[in-house]
Formats: structure tokens, sequence, C-alpha cells
């Protein structure tokens, strides 16, 4: 076991984790967060995606030693679902869901987006999508969630 | 006086004559006139067609004129060379915007001189300097490929290229030191695979653009073609003695890797040659196995300098890190227990020509950049791990890999270089 | 070579006298329909043939609502598979309860609380539970006001009810918490229930947002695998690398020697670890999968046969319609033989399960469509009476069909029974849902198709498939149990009958035809596990017989859709297909290059909702690359419960099917299944989606429900196909759509 600080929706979490341990395990298994999800493990389908610093990252492929002083944030950090964000009140809106498990990945994939670009047309926003993959075909209402967000002068916070 | 007035004269007579000269000269030199344009053809061979089609491929026309996501060969990928970037420009049959107006001589004079239809100088990023090599059956072929797709009307974006290379008219005198070389001729003695090769390789398949190191002014040394060169940040192997080095390359193993096939002992392509080979892919197999025979005909004129081991002073580093980060981001694809290697029977990274090869440069670009999954295509690809890992964890990576593939060669310079590659991809 | 490769006239043989034949009605309209077979494998009995829906099989009012001080329980059998059907279901019962969605605590499949209703599959749960509750809860609600009225000693139409109360006109208030005492609600429901005039519907046939969707966008717990029971275990198996291999040596003290290795399991071939972390499971995962070496193994033939192999296989053949006579007089004929290949669900979260066995009951928490079916399952693959096994469905990863679920639940239960007390949760990885789900069967048709003078005369059509429904009917159905010391084996595979069909799904045409001679030859000896796969063998019948009619439409001058409104006498067809032809503006496509436009209609099942659509697309005439522009759907499922619930439904099958039928194959060869990620089976990412989709609903107020979950899956397939052959001149034939898998 290693000591190490996440910081991760703003807190400082101090944990002792196998020193080899992907960030997702940690956010699911040490500090009960479940937004991020396991969907392959392999980089490729995005469900874990959360954002480190300014950058969305897979957490199922991001060793946690290396992230102490970085800021991490996953879909919590947007927002509860009392009272959700801009970003997560749009997918409820546009009722952007089916089974919802890729999700989460796919609103912090929209957000670092958002982040970067708050006003992306609608190519933009299917192209930095391309990396979550979802089976449900709710493609067309993500897209629209997040082109609600991006149309409304909208900052994101 | 007079005849100082007269050599005055004369001087000045003569300065005067040799400018009009020499600006005759320069016109001669800078100036092309357009050929005519035309209406678009609307018939065209169905045999000339698929002839044509494979020529593109060979040619890797798509890889350069078709943007990630772009509608195909309309253009607008960038270019990041020294002198500036340049957007590749739409080769679709579009009037406006694209080659519909251009005859087969403007598009021949394309080929093989480098002038647009109008009598613009093309950069040289555009590989004429190749092309002007193919037969002419394959120029027309290629032209006729082109002429009968969708025309896409996509403007050209505007290059950023530096001053001066940002004037076009002086590419005539790169044109003047650099653009020789004439259509090339069967070599009797060699297989007719050979010659195929040869003409994949110096023709339409321009791999010295990458394969060979450029000059100060981005043209190819010729002393030392397809003896390795760099192209967007990649180490482009060296093309000459594949077979000798010490990580050689069997006819096997080049043949799949040029398809894009994961082969044991090299890995798969990655970065700029990814494209490429898929090209080469989708191409009969008869292709790649011609250009592996010529390839490896190619005797290199240096002994293999490569097996002198750098002896390591100092005790044996420490690894533990490196292993640790290995079972944590690498494993699920590349550990012993991974479906790729279970399944597929994919090799251990250490048998891969990134980590084999005396620079890290290959094996970091790719860990940073990953291999982008080609949409609806299945094979192989890596997710960019350029946020997920920092530098300090990507050396130590880097150095317990190569332990592992080249104990006795270990990498110097793994930090400076991670830096520059991290400056380069910002 | 076959087994019995003779006809089999007693197909209907295995269902269970009166199965076939249910009572359905939504308004108490007299009006039977057939059905279902599909959800009804394993426990459900029918008990009341004349009671709509799943009442049939539950007749008890109870077993759907019950009222008490803690407020109104609604129960269903079928589970939340995120098609937003346990909302629907609310709203329905709600509605005929008259109280707010607020006021029910609705609660899914639970084989210790709630009704058997089989499994949620096939399009069928509003069908069966929704019309369930649509009766029993007006039935309780009036039972609750006359109580009232014998109560105050007046007549009960002079009572209301608002929100849980019953009103009086002299301003008495009685609420169904209270009048429910006076009740006995454990009484069979009645054939008849209240009238309610669709007009009056406050919540069917209008939009409720989604009860689960903001857990979902905000990492509430939603999911089984984000579960978290105290002291809980992780555990991982280890697979061998295809079926059928003996395990010969495996090292189980080095992997109990890393570090938070619990338990190493073996029993036979089968292999599971149990770690305090998660991480450390995945670890001693990978450790053992190096340890592990196996033998033998089941021969996996070459893709490019497979479609020959299956028309050589054992198979049974049924007869599935076979109509009128013969004319032998065509002047117009359309021969073609249509394949599909193998293909997986593909959730994207892998399968889960949690298991703990405490105080001698086994609790599973799983994402299986059919709870009851896998108590049965699991119970005897532990030898333990189904009675101290208890189910409980827990939302997974979307469910389009026969997945992991069922053997991840069996994995969760035989490892908990190894470490009783203590809660386990089994997480598959990746490649082992990949390799180990049952996949939809390839398959291989051949259509003979007669146009004579514009009528459509002689159908003959002839299709091979495995099966599409190995559900859980005994142990022997869950992987897990076939590899034990002492193996289960698999029950005979058994078709689903039609109408609902099971490769023959949707194989008889609606269309009005001249004869039809449709035989399905049912291939028993599987090359690869297979199982349901929403639309079953709808997906590719459809193709075939839509690209059929548009082939003799064109090869005799007669416009597409003309031809099949002069076939089609279901005014409620007719009316989809209009609509759609109207909307997209048939049949006008855009003149660039390789563009094309194709259309398609289907009732699923014959039986169920009915979809048209058409689509515009390019192929581009030099990378074959298929850009789908504009699709327009017209859908009638009956009456609407919600609108935009039903509209997602829809909109996301145009996506799941144009990624089938555009994308997708499990790609397989002598050396095992390559499709183990999504790197080997490509799906279609967010830059391939349909520029533009345009659906319209037709809503029926006052007809019966039909359902909606799989009706787009076939008529996608088709219209795509046609449109292809719109855009290029060419019959693609063989799915997937690429230009690659055609022949030159």
């Amino acid at each position: 076991m290693s000591q190490i600080t996440l910081n991760v929706n703003g807190a400082a979490q101090p944990l002792a984790l196998e020193p080899d341990m992907p960030l997702l395990y940690a956010l699911r298994n040490h500090l009960n967060l479940n937004g991020a999800k396991y969907g392959c493990g392999l980089g490729q389908c995005g469900a874990c995606t959360v954002i480190v610093d300014d950058q969305p990252v897979f957490a199922c492929l991001t060793p946690c030693a290396g992230l102490e002083g970085k800021k991490i944030r996953t879909v919590e950090s947007l927002g509860s679902a009392e009272k959700p964000g801009p970003l997560q009140a749009a997918f409820i809106e546009k009722q952007a869901a089916q089974c919802g498990y890729c999700i989460a990945g796919m609103l912090m994939r929209a957000q670092s987006l958002l982040e970067q670009n708050p006003h992306p047309d609608e190519q933009t926003i299917r192209e930095h999508m391309a990396g979550n993959l979802c089976r449900c075909g709710t493609h067309l209402r993500i897209i629209e969630a997040i082109k609600q967000v991006a149309g409304h002068n909208g900052s994101l916070t | 006086m007079t005849s100082h007035f007269l050599k005055s004269r004369t001087l000045w007579i003569s300065v005067a004559v040799l400018a009009v000269i020499g600006l005759f000269g320069a016109f001669l030199l800078m100036w092309r006139p357009a050929i005519d344009p035309i209406e678009r053809p609307t018939t065209f061979d169905t045999a000339q067609l698929q002839r044509g089609a494979r020529v593109v491929e060979a040619g890797d026309c798509a890889v350069c004129h078709t943007r990630p996501g772009g509608e195909y060969l309309a253009g607008g990928l960038p270019l990041v060379t020294p002198f500036g970037t340049l957007f590749s420009t739409n080769i679709t049959p579009d009037k406006q915007t694209g080659i519909g107006q251009w005859s087969l001589p403007a598009f021949k004079r394309a080929m093989r001189q480098g002038i647009a239809r109008d009598g613009h100088f093309l950069y040289p990023a555009f590989p004429y300097v190749h092309y002007r090599r193919m037969s002419e059956g394959d120029i027309a072929d290629a032209y006729a490929y082109l002429m009968s797709g969708p025309a896409v009307h996509a403007p050209a974006l505007q290059n950023q290229m530096n001053f001066p290379m940002n004037i076009r008219p002086l590419v005539s005198f790169w044109n003047l030191l650099f653009l020789h070389g004439e259509p090339l001729k069967p070599v009797a003695e060699r297989s007719e695979a050979w010659n195929r090769g040869r003409y994949l390789v110096d023709g339409p398949g321009h791999c010295a653009g990458c394969h060979s190191p450029l000059n100060l002014i981005g043209a190819e040394k010729s002393s030392e073609y397809l003896q390795g060169g760099s192209v967007d940040g990649w180490n482009a192997l060296a093309l000459i003695g594949m077979g000798q080095r010490a990580n050689p390359w069997s006819r096997e193993q080049l043949v799949g890797y040029l398809r894009a096939d994961v082969v044991d002992g090299h890995g798969t392509p990655a970065g700029p040659m990814r494209p490429v080979s898929l090209s080469l892919a989708r191409l009969p197999a008869s292709e790649a196995e011609a250009i592996a025979e010529y390839l490896l005909s190619l005797q290199s004129p240096h002994s293999v300098t490569e097996t002198t081991p750098t002896t390591q002073p100092g005790p044996p580093a420490d690894h533990s890190t490196g292993a640790l980060l290995f079972t944590s981001a690498c494993a699920g694809c590349h550990g012993p227990a991974a479906p790729m290697r279970e399944i597929d029977g994919r090799p251990g990274l250490q048998n891969t020509s990134a980590l084999q090869a005396s620079s890290s440069r290959n094996f970091l670009k790719t860990v940073l950049e990953g291999v982008p999954a080609i949409p609806g295509s299945p094979g192989p690809v890596m997710p960019p791990f350029a946020a997920s890992l920092d530098s300090d964890q990507l050396g130590a990576l880097a150095a317990y890999l190569r332990q592992q593939a080249r104990p006795d060669q270990p990498w110097a310079d793994l930090s400076s270089t991670i830096e520059a590659l991290r400056q380069e991809t910002k | 070579m076959s087994e019995s490769n003779g006809l089999n006239p007693s197909r209907r043989a295995f269902l269970r006298g009166g199965a076939l034949l249910m009572a359905f009605t939504l308004m108490p309209v007299a009006r039977r329909a057939l059905a279902d077979t599909e959800v009804d494998t394993l426990g459900t009995v029918v008990l009341a043939p004349d009671l709509p829906g799943s009442l049939r099989t539950n007749p008890f009012l109870d077993a759907w609502i019950r009222i008490g001080a803690d407020g109104i329980t609604v129960y269903t059998g079928k589970v939340e598979l995120g098609t937003g059907v346990k909302t629907a279901l609310l709203q329905i019962a709600a509605e005929r309860l008259q109280v707010p969605a607020s006021a029910i605590n609705l609660l899914t499949a639970d084989t210790a609380l709630t009704p058997n209703e089989g499994y949620t599959a096939g399009s069928h749960s509003i069908f069966d539970s929704g019309t369930a509750l649509y009766n029993a809860a007006a039935q309780v609600r009036e039972m609750l006001v006359d109580a009232a009225a014998r109560s105050w000693q007046i007549d009960s139409s002079l009572l209301s009810t608002r929100d849980g109360v019953i009103e009086g006109p002299a301003g008495q208030r009685l609420t169904y918490a209270d009048a429910v005492k006076h009740v006995d609600v454990h009484q069979y429901a009645e054939a008849q229930s209240p009238a309610m005039a669709a007009a009056d519907f406050k919540l069917i046939g209008h939009n409720l947002p989604r009860l689960d969707i903001p857990a979902k966008v905000s990492g509430g717990a939603a999911f089984v695998q984000d579960m978290r029971l105290p002291g809980m275990l992780h555990a991982r198996v280890i697979r061998p690398p295809r079926p059928g291999c003996t395990l010969q040596a495996f090292d189980a003290a080095s992997v109990e020697a890393l570090n938070g290795v619990v338990k190493v399991i073996r029993d036979g071939n089968y292999l599971a670890v149990l770690a305090r972390d998660e991480w450390q499971a995945i670890k001693a995962m990978r450790s053992g999968i190096e340890s592990a070496k196996w033998s033998g193994g089941e021969a996996i033939p070459e893709a490019a046969q497979i479609h020959d192999l299956l028309k050589r296989l054992p198979s049974r053949r049924y007869p599935i319609s076979n109509t009128g006579n013969s004319s032998g007089a065509a002047d117009t004929r359309f021969k073609a033989r249509v394949t599909k290949q193998y293909l997986m669900h593909g959730s994207i979260g892998p399968s889960c399960a949690v298991a703990w066995f405490n105080d001698g009951i086994l609790t599973v928490w799983t994402h299986t469509q059919g709870v009851y079916p896998l108590r049965a399952g699991i119970a005897e693959m532990l030898r333990l009476p189904p009675e101290r096994v208890r189910c409980i469905h827990t939302e997974g990863s979307g469910c389009y069909g026969h997945n992991g679920a069922d053997d991840a639940a069996a994995d969760a239960a035989l490892i908990a029974m190894r470490v009783p007390g203590t809660p386990v949760r089994v997480q598959w990885m990746r490649e082992q849902e990949n390799l180990w789900e049952p996949y939809s069967s390839a398959m291989v048709t051949e259509v003979d198709a007669g146009l004579s003078q514009g009528r459509l005369q002689d159908w003959t059509y002839e299709l091979w498939t495995t099966p599409h429904n190995e559900r859980i009917v005994n142990a022997g159905r869950l992987l897990p149990a076939r590899l034990l010391a002492r193996p289960f084996a698999s029950a005979p595979s058994v078709p689903i009958a039609q109408p609902e069909g099971d490769g023959d799904r949707n194989a008889v045409p609606l269309y009005d035809l001249g004869s039809t001679r449709i035989n399905m030859n049912f291939v028993t000896q599987m090359p690869f596990r297979t199982s349901a796969m929403r639309s079953l063998g709808a997906h590719i019948n459809i193709f075939a017989i839509e690209a059929s009619i548009d082939e003799l439409a064109i090869k005799a001058g007669i416009d597409p859709v003309a031809l099949r409104l002069a076939h089609l006498s279901d005014p409620r067809a007719r009316a989809v297909v209009e609509r759609v032809r109207d909307s997209i503006g048939w049949p006008h496509k855009s003149s660039e290059p390789g563009a094309g436009i194709g259309f398609a209609f289907a009732r699923y099942k014959n039986i169920m909702g009915y979809c048209a659509i058409a689509v515009k697309l390019r192929v581009h005439p030099q990378t074959g690359e298929i850009r789908v522009d504009h699709v327009v759907t017209a859908v009638d499922v009956g009456q609407i419960v919600s609108p935009d619930g039903l509209r997602n439904q829809v909109e996301g099958g145009i996506v799941q099917s144009a990624s089938w039928t555009l994308f997708e194959k499990v790609a397989y060869d002598a050396g095992g299944i390559r499709s183990y990620d999504w790197s080997g089976y490509p799906i279609l990412r967010f830059t391939q989606l349909p520029k533009k989709v345009d659906v319209h609903l037709l809503d029926q107020p006052g007809e019966p429900f039909l359902g909606a979950a799989e009706i787009v899956q076939g008529p996608m397939a088709a219209a795509l196909g046609n449109a292809v052959a719109n855009a290029t001149g060419q019959r693609w034939l063989n799915l997937p759509l690429t230009r690659s898998t055609q022949p030159a």
C-alpha cells in the first residue's frame, strides 16, 4: 500500500492504495463515487471518462501515482440529482439517456469540450464525442443536450 | 572625364542589361503559364477507374488530402513543416475549389513539375519529385479516377508559411536544384517484383519523402537515400539494410507490417505510417510483397551500428516504478494475460521496433498519441496517454520497457526527448 | 447429415396448453390476439386465460397493488433494461389509481416480492405488464370507491377520487389507506375493468420525465455495478480460451499468495479469484490467466464458410406459412440469398452481479431479464431448493437480449456459496463479455418471389438459423454450470412458435400474397452459443422481404411504395407508410453523386407495433463509405404511454440498427474469436450518426399497447439496404452493408 492524497472534486482525499491502482478503482471503491464506470478497461469506450486538470482522461488507464497535486473531477462535481449543473440539467431536459451507463462519461467528455470551446458547432461536437461509445443509440439526444448548453451563451458553472 | 563618364555609362548599361537579363531569367524561371480550363469529363472507362483507384491508393493521395472526419480527397489536413504550416488542398473535381477544370496535361504538369493549372508553384510537400517518376499510364489512370469522384466544395485553407517561403515563386529555385529524375525504367536483370517494388517506393509511394533525411531547405538528401528521416516528430526508419540490423526484418514481417498487421518483432505501424499501411492493405498483397522484395535488397553502406552495447556505469537502474506503471496503465492490453496476447498472439512490447530502436521517439510518440480507431473498421487501437501519464512516469515506463527489450542499451536523454515531444504536440 | 431433416408438423406441441392464446384487452373490449412465448420460457403458468395481459398468469390483484399506511406499492415482474419502462408502467398504474405518480412506490422484479412475468423481452413489457396494471389498478380503485360508497351508504357513481383520497358529495373523505381496510384485494381480477376514455388520461399519453435519469447524470447509485455491501469481496472469473477446453494445470497457490487474495476457486474447468479489493482481484485474475494451461476445445469454423456450414449442420425443418396454391405464373421474379453474420449485444458495461449467502438464503442482485427463471437455474445448479434462492433485479448496462447477465449471476452465486456470510461482487471483464455472451445467430435465407400483373404471387422463403432463445430453462443453460467438475448440460433447443417466431420472426410478410411456402431450418448444433437479441430473426427477415419487394417493383416498373400500399389491407399499416412517404417527399432524392433513398415497412411479429421508415443516404462512389443524411419514420404502437419515451426508443432503435446493419459482425477464425474488444467489434460512433432523424408518432387512443423497443430494428436495416441499392444500382444482400462483404 502506498499513501497518496488525491484532489477529487475539490476535496483532498488521503488514501492508502495499491501503488499500481488505476484511478477508476480508487474513485469507485475507495471514494464510493459511482460516476466513472468500468466499460472496457482498455481506453476504448469512454465510460470511465473523468477530467484531470483540464483534460479528459480514461480513468481505467490513468495510474493514481502521479496524480497528486492534480485536480481530478468526476461527474459528481457537476451537480447533484437535486441540484444538477447546466450540462446535467440539459441531459435531464432532453432525456438524454436510455440505460444511462455511458452517460457520466459522456457528460465529462462534453464538459471538457465546453470548457475549452464554449460554443462548438455540431460537427465539432460529433468529432469530439467520437471517443465515447453508446450502445442504446442515445447519441442524437446527447448532441442535443450539449448543443443546448453550447448555445445558451452559457457558462458551465 | 569622358572616359569616366563612358566607363560609368558602360557600367550602368551593363548593370541594366544584366538586370534585364536577370529579370527575364527570373521571369522564365518563376513564371509558368496557366493551362486552359476544361469542362470536367463525364465519361470514364471502368477498367481505367479501377486501375486509377489502385494508383491513388499506392500514391497515398488520401493520406494527405483527406482531413480526419472530412470529405474524401477534399483536403484541409495541416502539414507542419520547418517552414510553416501547409494545408492540403481539395483534389476532388469541384469546379471552383478542386481540380474540376484541370485537363490531363495540367494534371501531368502538376505531377511532374509541381505547377498548378493556373501556373502557380506548388510546395514540394506535394511529392512531385517522386510522382514525376511515375508512368504516363498511371498518371492518366489516377487523373481519370480523381475526375470521376464526387465534387466537394471545399476552399483551400490559408497556409501559414514563414517568410520567405510564403513567396511561392521562390519554389522555382528549389526546383532548379532538386527537381530531376525521370520516369523509372525497369532494370532488366532484376525480377518483376523487384522492379515493381522499386517503382512503388520511388514513384507513387514516395517513401523517401519521409524515410530520407532532409537538407536545410527541405529537400531529400540524395546521398542518404532511404537512410531514415523524420516526420511530424516521428522517426521514419531507415529502409536500407533492413535485413541486416540488430532487429532484422524478414520478408514476412515486412509484408505484414506494410499491410498494417501486428507482427512479432516489430509491432504495428503507428503515427504517419499507419494510414500509409492501411492504404497498402487495401491493395493486392502482391504490392506490399513487391515493396518488401525491393527494400530488402537495399544494402546498408554502413556496417550495423546499433550493436555496440553502451556499458552502463554505476548500479543497475531501479525499474520498480516503471513496472508498477506498466501494470496500471499498459498490462490490460500488453501484459501476458491480455486478450491481445492470449488470443491474437500479439508480441510483447519488447518485440516491437519502437522499443528496439536506438531512439526512444517512436515509442514515446505512440504512448503520447496512441493509435486512433478507424471508425467502422476493426484493427489495433490505442488510447493516447499524454494526459494520463506525466513526463516522469513516461520516462520511468520507457526505461523499464527498454530495459526488457535492450538491457544492454538504455535510452539516453529520455527526459529531454519527452519534454521536446510534449512541446511539439502542444 | 441432419439428425432429422424432415418436417416437424407438431411445432406447437411444446407449448403449454392454452399458453398460446390469451385474451388481450386494454379497454374492456373483447379482442383476441395471439401472443407470446418469448417471455414465458419458464415458471409462468396460465391460471386465468381470459384475463388481460399478465393477469392471466398472475390473476390476484394484490400481486400487483398493495395499499397500506406506508403508501401505495405497485409491483411488476418486468425490469428496467434501459428503455424507461419503469416510468411508463408507473404512469399507467398512477393513471388508473388516479393518484400522482409520486405517490407510488414501484417495485420491479424480485422473486420474493413481485409477480412472475417470465422474461422482460420481445417488446412485451407494456403489452403484458402495462396491460395488467392498467386493469388491476382500475379494479382496485373501483373496489376502494365501492367500499367508501358502502360505508357512506351512497351510490358509488357520486364519488370521486383525487390524490389517493375518495371524496363524497357532502364533503366526506376517505383515504385509500383507510378504504383498503374494508376491501379484500387478495382476489382474482375481473375480465372487465372500469372504462376510461382516452381523452381523460392525465398521465398516459403524456410525458413524465424518467425517474432514473437524474441519478444517472449525477453519479447516483443506479446500477448493480454500483452496489457496495458491508464486507463485500470482489471476484473475477477466469475463463478458458474457448468453449470445450479442459484445464490441465493451474497454480492456485501462487495466485493465493498475492496481496489481498482471499480465495481461489477451482471446480473442474471453473476458475475464479476472490479478493478484498477490486484491483487486487483483477491482478489475481491476470496472474491466474497466465498460469492456467488449457487443452482441447471446440473447433471454430472459418468465417467465410459459415453460411454454407449452417445449411449443412443438423437441423429441424419447421413449416412457418403454407397458404394458397402456387400460381406458377409470374411475369417478374426475384430470387436471392441473403446473409447475416453473428452479432454481439455489446452492452457498454460488462455483466456484473452481487450475491450473498446468509442464514441459509442466497440472495442474488442481477441485471437478468428474468429473475424467476434465473432463480430456478441457480437453485438447480447449487442443488438448493428454489425458495432458498432470491433473485432481485438491479439495473445493469443497457440490455438488448440474452447477454452475460444470467451467467454472471450464476458466477456470483457459485462464488458466494464458498464464502458464506460474505457478499461477493463479480464483474466480468470486457473480453469475457465479448467472448462468452450468447450471440445473435448468423443466418442465411433464400427468397424466391414472383409478381404477376402488379400482384404479389408466390412467395417462397427458406431460412437457416441457430436458436434465438436459449433462455434459462435449466442449470445447463448457465455457462458456469457447464464448467463445473460435475457439469450440467444445456436443455435441448426449442424455437419460439409463430406468430412471435424465433429465427422466423417476421418471416411471413404482412403483404397480401397469392401463396406462401415459408420454412425454417432450425440448426441445433451451434458453432457458437446464440440466443435472443433484439428482434431475433426479424432483422434479416424484414431486410430480405423488403429488398424483394423493392426489386420486384423496380423490375416491373412500379413505384416500390405504391406496390407496398397495393398489398397492405390493414389501415394502420397503410397509415404509417403514407405518413413516411409524404413526410420525406418520396421518391425525391438529392442529385449528389452516390445519393440514394430507400423505404421499408413491417409490423413487428405481425401482431405488435407498426413501423415505416425511409432513409436518404450517400454511398461514396469511390470509398464505399455510407453517410446517412436523413431518416424519417412513423410508428404506431397503439395507445402511447409516454410520447417522449417512445421517441427515445425509436431513435435508439434507428441508431442501433444502423450500427448492426452497416458495421457489425463478430470476427473469428480457426484461431479464435477476434472480437474480444471494441477494436475487434467496431460499432457506430458519433461521427457516423444519421445527420437528421424525424420520428412521427401515430397515436391510437384507447387501443391496446403494442410495445416499442424492437419495432425499428428490421425496418431500419431494410430501408438502409434499399437506399444503398438505389444509390449504387447494386443489390447488397450480405449484412453488414459494406462493399467488401458483397460479391464483386
